[in-house]
């Protein structure tokens, strides 16, 4: 295939992988548009195919490897529990992040193959995107690992640090782009592989400091940084499909991030820095938290108010996730609607472990998009609603955030959930969130708090309704 | 004075990241997870250098240490392009509207 039609192939790639993420702007056209995706796709391969010189025979080992890989790919995506998205996505950017690297260096390698010079006298434009791209590739990789350990729940969730690890991040960083620039005089193997080493380093240093509750924006920075390494393959193979593709994952990535840092009124740098958030199982007992009194009741006791209210707004947060009580909710609403009662979702943009987390299990419980709400949509209906069932969440609903300029969420925008008449908070102790803050809600007079595993007490409730 | 090709594939770039940046702003928050699984798979597009990897000189009897890297990286792509696609599939196809309204 002449190499003018192929980039022109790769162009129309390009087009349809926008027209992918076009159709996302509403679920009714998504479905097109991950069609639009796939097929994007089997157009860069054939066409890949069919520009490279192959002896026919040799493409039983390309089909091998398509296969092993697809099955793999198949078995997980079908396998994959919706609670479970998060750590899939975060390993799944491993796999770019790793494919990367060894582009990169099958290019060092090879670089007549690929069109870039010979071995050690590669184009000084290309060595330098080269370089880029691996260290970004393996920064993705050893980043996304940590990641999905660490919501795999294989590592601890608390922040990892350690006195002087900024200066040691700070010297790494300096130390891979020096690396960078000294290929374009010596391209010798030793400096490919510290750079590699190095940028595999940094990759795992600068996400062991993060904690549990930013990993939304974790996530999201990952996703951008697997972008920016393809881009920065794509530059080095000169193919159009992976810089659009490349500029659009990363572009997506950052926005995602910047969405997840305003959701927790903190700053990007602020986030990186780390050391914030705590394990899920933190238990740690704070003596004023026991002094003031809480008003606590039963399954029978919500299913009562619940039934007599006229609008019922449910915030469910990552604590429903990990009860998985999204099926029992679902069963719940379904009886107070048969109460003529109102019921609608509030989601706050980082509930959940990855952006977007909360719809997806409302979805898969099979709740109507169209009755979950974002917090900018649905916080004024606080105020003439009746009885607020928060599940699961508990630091974006907590008033201290708009009061207290002292306490480390302020300023972050929360679910006005303590305008409603009656407050219903199921909660298994009176343990901080993930921000470690008292939440000042629970000793309100019209918060109620239900004390039990977040599916147990729903499953109660929906028994009590009969 | 020639334009170096570098210099289109730099303009191709950054306006992509420009499409890309309203086109993401359009997506709803609910598909967000979706949005994160179909960029992973897109940006397993990355297959294209793991083919040229793979075939680059492989005449079926010597294969070498580039090939098999790039073997591996066709792997590693197809796990995700499969994974990724087929998972963006499988979310959306739950989104579903209130069923009351027949009359569409």
């Amino acid at each position: 295939m002449s190499a003018n039609l192929s980039s022109v192939l790769f162009l129309i790639t390009g087009v349809l992988f926008i027209l992918a993420l076009r159709g996302l702007s509403s679920p009714e056209t998504s479905r097109m548009g991950n069609f639009f995706g796939i097929t994007g796709m089997i157009l860069a391969i054939v066409v890949s195919i069919l520009s490279v010189d192959i002896f026919f025979s040799n493409l039983i080992y390309f089909i091998v490897a398509l296969s092993v890989g697809g099955i793999i790919g198949g078995i997980i995506a079908f396998k994959i529990p919706m609670t479970a998205m998060p750590q899939l996505v975060a390993g799944f950017h491993s796999l770019v992040g790793l494919a990367a690297v060894l582009v990169a260096l099958s290019a060092y390698y090879s670089p007549d193959s690929f069109g870039l010079g010979t071995f050690q006298k590669i184009k000084t434009a290309s060595i330098i995107e080269m370089g880029l791209g691996v260290s970004i590739g393996a920064i993705t990789f050893t980043g996304s690992i940590i990641a999905f350990m660490k919501l795999q729940g294989v590592m601890s969730g608390s922040p990892l640090t350690f006195p002087g690890q900024h200066y040691l991040n700070a010297l790494l960083g300096i130390l891979i782009i020096s690396l960078i620039g000294y290929l374009v005089v010596n391209q010798s193997t030793q400096i490919f592989w510290i750079l590699i080493v190095a940028s595999l380093l940094i990759g795992f240093l600068i996400i062991i400091p993060i904690g549990g509750a930013d990993m939304p924006v974790v996530i999201s920075m990952l996703n951008s940084y697997s972008g920016w390494a393809a881009a920065g393959i794509g530059f080095t193979l000169e193919n159009t499909a992976l810089i659009i593709t490349g500029a659009l994952v990363g572009s997506s990535g950052a926005i995602l991030s910047y969405i997840m840092c305003k959701g927790m009124n903190r700053s990007f740098l602020n986030v990186i820095l780390g050391g914030f958030g705590t394990d899920n199982s933190s238990n740690d007992k704070k003596d004023k938290t026991e002094k003031k009194p809480v008003k606590s009741g039963n399954a029978e006791d919500a299913a009562f108010l619940m039934k007599n209210a006229s609008s019922v707004i449910i915030v469910p947060g990552y604590g429903m996730a990990v009860a998985q009580a999204q099926h029992a909710l679902r069963e719940m609403v379904d009886k107070l609607k048969k109460n003529d009662v109102k019921v609608s979702y509030a989601i706050h943009p980082v509930a959940g472990r990855m952006p977007g987390h909360m719809n997806v299990l409302l979805a898969e419980a099979n709740v109507p998009y169209d009755e979950v709400f974002e917090l900018d949509d649905i916080n004024n209906d606080f105020a003439n609603t009746d009885v607020a069932y928060v599940i699961g969440a508990n630091d974006v609903t907590n008033p201290v955030a708009k009061t207290d300029p002292k306490s480390p969420i302020f300023g972050m925008p929360i679910l006005d959930v303590e305008k409603c008449k009656s407050v219903l908070f199921v909660k298994r102790s009176m343990s901080p969130g993930y921000a470690g803050v008292d939440n000042e809600l629970f000793y309100r007079d019209n918060t109620l708090m239900l004390f039990a595993d977040a599916k147990k007490m729903t499953e109660d409730i929906v028994k009590h309704l009969d | 004075m020639e334009i170096d090709p570098f210099i289109f594939r730099l303009s191709i770039f950054i306006l992509s990241i420009f499409i890309g940046y309203f086109v993401v702003w359009s997506v709803t928050p609910s598909l967000h997870t979706p949005l994160m699984s179909v960029t992973n798979a897109i940006s397993s597009v990355i297959i294209v250098g793991a083919i040229i990897a793979s075939f680059s000189s492989l005449d079926g009897s010597n294969i070498s240490f580039s090939n098999i890297l790039g073997f591996i990286a066709v792997t590693l792509a197809a796990i995700n392009i499969f994974g990724g696609f087929l998972v963006t599939q499988r979310m959306l196809q739950m989104y579903k509207k209130k069923e009351k309204k027949k009359n569409k």
